[in-house]
């Protein structure tokens, strides 16, 4: 993550934001399927720690630390960020 | 009294454990309003994007944000480096390599956005 993710991130924050002809080649990077995927499996990978870091912080709150409850909680993270990642394949596909 | 001290050890203290749930909140709090803006954007050109990190609170909030995103990452590759890799020699090597990594990550994103 911190050796692929972060440097292909700051990559394409790099582009975006630079020059016109930098955007473009941002676009027609970001256009291909294959880019697409991998985006969307960091934006996964991402919005996963995102959801099971809330959970973590909510247990140092004693926040529901019983046996159920964290378990309904781990289950939740998971279906959270799958939800979110859904959210975000859309509009990366441009369906909105 | 004399104790062991580990040369790669975590420093002893809640310190890190403190600067990682801080860290957290502080990237989730940015995560949101990135995510927002970025559902939320009309249609992505160039000139919208560019006009979301021009302000400069949208740029310090942006390298705080990453800063504490480095900070965080060092400490979770540090316990990852602590609970596998025993050498000290190469646990050292390798926690050096990731600081100079995650150092030049920061140059890099500070230049990126004063450079807008």
């Amino acid at each position: 993550m911190f050796l692929l993710g972060l440097p292909l991130a700051l990559y394409l924050f790099q582009n975006s934001l630079g020059s016109q002809a930098s955007f473009e080649g941002y676009k027609a990077f970001v256009a291909s399927p294959f880019a697409k995927l991998v985006l969307l499996a960091l934006i996964w990978a991402y919005l996963h720690h995102f959801c099971a870091g809330v959970r973590y912080l909510l247990l140092d709150l004693h926040v529901g630390t019983e046996r159920d409850s964290a378990r309904k909680s781990a289950l939740a993270s998971i279906a959270v960020s799958l939800a979110l990642t859904a959210i975000f394949a859309l509009k990366l596909f441009g369906a909105f | 009294m004399t104790t062991k001290r580990i040369v790669v050890g975590a420093h002893y203290g809640l310190r890190d454990w403190i600067a990682q749930r801080i860290t957290a909140v502080v990237l989730a709090v940015y995560t949101v309003v990135l995510g927002i803006s970025l559902l939320f954007m009309p249609e992505f050109s160039q000139q919208a994007w560019k006009g979301l990190f021009s302000g400069t609170f949208m740029r310090v909030l942006t390298l705080l944000a990453f800063l504490a995103l480095c900070w965080h990452a060092w400490i979770g590759v540090r316990d990852i480096y602590m609970d596998y890799i025993k050498p000290t020699a190469i646990r050292l090597t390798l926690q050096v390599l990731t600081i100079v990594l995650l150092v030049g990550y920061v140059i890099w994103a500070i230049n990126t956005l004063w450079s807008i």
